[in-house]
C-alpha cells in the first residue's frame, strides 16, 4: 500500500467517489460557518468599521490563490518524473480554480481598498504579484486549451509550470524591490506577539480551513471529470479508427 | 556551431523584414509616445527609460514569432535535432542569433531614440549598459516561449502570454536601472540584479527549451 496506489485513475476515481460527499458537506459546513461568524458575530473594528470583515474572503482566498499554484508545482514534477497521468490532471483542474480564488482576492481588495486607502488600486508589490501571478494562471490555461494531444500538453504544461513558478518568485522580490507597498504585513503567524485579535482570528482560521476543504473538493471533483473527458477521448478516438 | 550562427544571421540578413523589423517598431513606439502623453519634455525625460525599455521588450517579442516557426515549417527543426550537436546548444545559438539581430540593433537605436524622448545626458551610458545586461534574458526566455507554441497554428498571440509574465522581473530591473542611471543614482543594486537574471537564465532555461523542443518534435 502506498500512495503511489491512488495513481491508478480507477482506484482514484472509487476513492475520490467515495470521499467527496463528505468532503463537500464539511467544505460547506465550514466555510458557510466561517463566513456567517466573521460576518455577523464579530465586533466591527475600532478603526476600520465593518470594512475588515471583507478579510474572510480575501485572506483565504489569497492562501488558496497561491497554495494552488504551488500545488501544481508538485503534480507537474510528479508528472515529470513519474509520468501518472492522474497527477497531470489534476494539475490541469487546479489551474481554473486557482486563477478565481487569484480574482477574488483581487476584487475583494479592490473593494477593502477603495474605503480605507482611497483608492481601488495601487502599484503595491503585494497586489502587483497577484496581478502577474494571474497573469501566470491565465497562459498556463491557454496553454492547456491550445494543444490537442493530452500528453504533449501535460508535457509542456508542466515545464511551464516549473519555469513559471521560478520566475513568480523572482517577480515578487522584483516588485517588491521596485515598489515599497501600502499593503500590510501578514496579519497571522504562529510566531508572533501580534496578530489579529482573536475575535477575528478564530472565524479567519474556520475559513480558511474551509477553503482549503473547498478547493480540495473542486480538484478531486475537476480531476475525476478530466479523467472521464480523457476516456472520452480515447473512446471516440477507438470508434474513428474502427468507422 | 559557428555554422548555425552563420546560418541564422545570414537568413535575417537577407530574408528582409526580419531584421529592421524590430527597428522599425521600436521607432514606431517611441514615436507614438509623445502623441499619445503629450510633448512637454520634462514629462517625456521623466518617463523616457521606462518607455524604452518597454519599446525594446515588445520588439524583442515581435521577432520571436520567426524565431522558430519557419525552421519547424520546412523541417530543418528535425534535422537539427537528430544532428550530432546537443539540443541545448541549439537553442542557445538560436538565441543568441535572435539577440544579435534584434536585441544588439535595439540597443545601439536606444541612445538615437533617447535623443527624441529627451532623456538627460547621465542617463544615456546607463540605459545600454542595462539593456546591453538585460536583453539577453529576454532572447533566451523568448526562445522558450517560441519552443512552447512551435507547433501551434496560431502561437503567436498565445506566445505573448505566455512569455509577458516571465519578462516582468527583467523589465522591472531593467528599467529601475535606466531611470536612477538618469536621475543621477546609484545604478549597482538593479544592475546587479539584471546581471543575475540574464546568467541564470542563459544557464538553465537552454535545458527546459530543449526539453519543450522534444516534446513538440515527438
Amino acid at each position: 500500500m502506498s500512495i503511489w496506489e491512488y495513481a491508478n485513475p480507477k482506484k482514484f476515481l472509487t476513492t475520490s467517489e467515495r470521499v467527496l460527499p463528505a468532503l463537500w458537506v464539511t467544505a460547506a459546513v465550514l466555510t458557510c460557518a466561517g463566513l456567517v461568524w466573521g460576518f455577523f458575530f464579530t465586533p466591527d473594528d475600532y478603526r476600520q468599521g465593518s470594512t475588515v470583515k471583507i478579510i474572510f474572503l480575501h485572506v483565504p482566498s489569497a492562501l488558496i490563490a497561491i497554495n494552488a499554484w504551488f500545488m501544481m508545482l508538485v503534480a507537474s514534477l510528479i508528472w515529470v518524473v513519474r509520468r501518472h497521468h492522474v497527477s497531470a490532471l489534476a494539475a490541469r483542474a487546479a489551474a481554473p480554480v486557482g486563477v478565481v480564488m487569484t480574482l477574488i482576492a483581487l476584487v475583494t481588495g479592490a473593494l477593502w481598498g477603495q474605503p480605507m486607502w482611497g483608492t481601488w488600486w495601487v502599484w503595491d508589490p503585494r497586489l502587483t504579484s497577484f496581478l502577474v501571478l494571474f497573469l501566470f494562471y491565465l497562459g498556463y490555461i491557454a496553454l492547456w486549451e491550445a494543444i490537442e494531444d493530452p500528453d504533449t500538453a501535460a508535457d509542456l504544461t508542466s515545464i511551464l509550470c516549473l519555469v513559471g513558478s521560478v520566475f513568480a518568485v523572482l517577480s515578487r522580490y522584483a516588485v517588491n524591490f521596485w515598489n515599497q507597498g501600502l499593503h500590510q504585513g501578514a496579519s497571522l503567524s504562529l510566531d508572533k506577539e501580534e496578530n489579529v485579535a482573536d475575535a477575528f482570528s478564530n472565524p479567519l482560521y474556520v475559513c480558511m480551513i474551509g477553503f482549503g476543504l473547498m478547493f480540495l473538493a473542486l480538484v478531486l471533483y475537476r480531476t475525476g471529470t478530466e479523467i472521464r473527458a480523457r476516456r472520452i477521448r480515447a473512446l471516440m478516438l477507438r470508434e474513428r479508427m474502427d468507422a | 556551431m559557428r555554422a548555425l550562427l552563420l546560418r541564422d544571421l545570414k537568413l535575417a540578413l537577407r530574408a528582409g523584414g526580419g531584421f529592421g523589423l524590430g527597428l522599425a517598431f521600436f521607432l514606431i513606439v517611441t514615436v507614438l509616445v509623445p502623441f499619445s502623453v503629450g510633448p512637454q519634455s520634462e514629462l517625456l525625460s521623466r518617463i523616457a527609460p521606462g518607455i524604452l525599455w518597454l519599446g525594446a521588450l515588445l520588439a524583442c517579442l515581435l521577432s520571436l514569432d520567426r524565431l522558430l516557426a519557419l525552421d519547424w515549417e520546412d523541417g530543418t527543426l528535425d534535422l537539427m535535432a537528430t544532428a550530432p550537436l546537443p539540443l541545448e546548444a541549439v537553442v542557445t545559438i538560436k538565441a543568441l542569433a535572435h539577440w544579435i539581430t534584434t536585441s544588439l540593433p535595439l540597443v545601439l537605436a536606444a541612445p538615437v531614440l533617447a535623443v527624441l524622448l529627451n532623456l538627460p545626458g547621465q542617463g544615456f551610458l546607463w540605459l545600454v549598459v542595462s539593456l546591453l545586461l538585460g536583453t539577453p534574458a529576454l532572447s533566451v526566455i523568448g526562445t522558450f516561449g517560441a519552443a512552447l507554441t512551435v507547433g501551434l497554428k496560431r502561437g503567436g498571440l498565445l506566445m505573448s502570454l505566455l512569455v509577458l509574465p516571465l519578462y516582468v522581473p527583467t523589465l522591472i530591473f531593467g528599467a529601475e536601472a535606466a531611470r536612477r542611471g538618469a536621475e543621477g543614482m546609484a545604478v549597482e543594486t538593479p544592475l546587479l540584479m539584471l546581471a543575475g537574471i540574464s546568467a541564470a537564465s542563459l544557464a538553465l532555461l537552454p535545458f527546459a527549451s530543449a526539453a519543450v523542443l522534444r516534446v513538440n518534435l515527438r
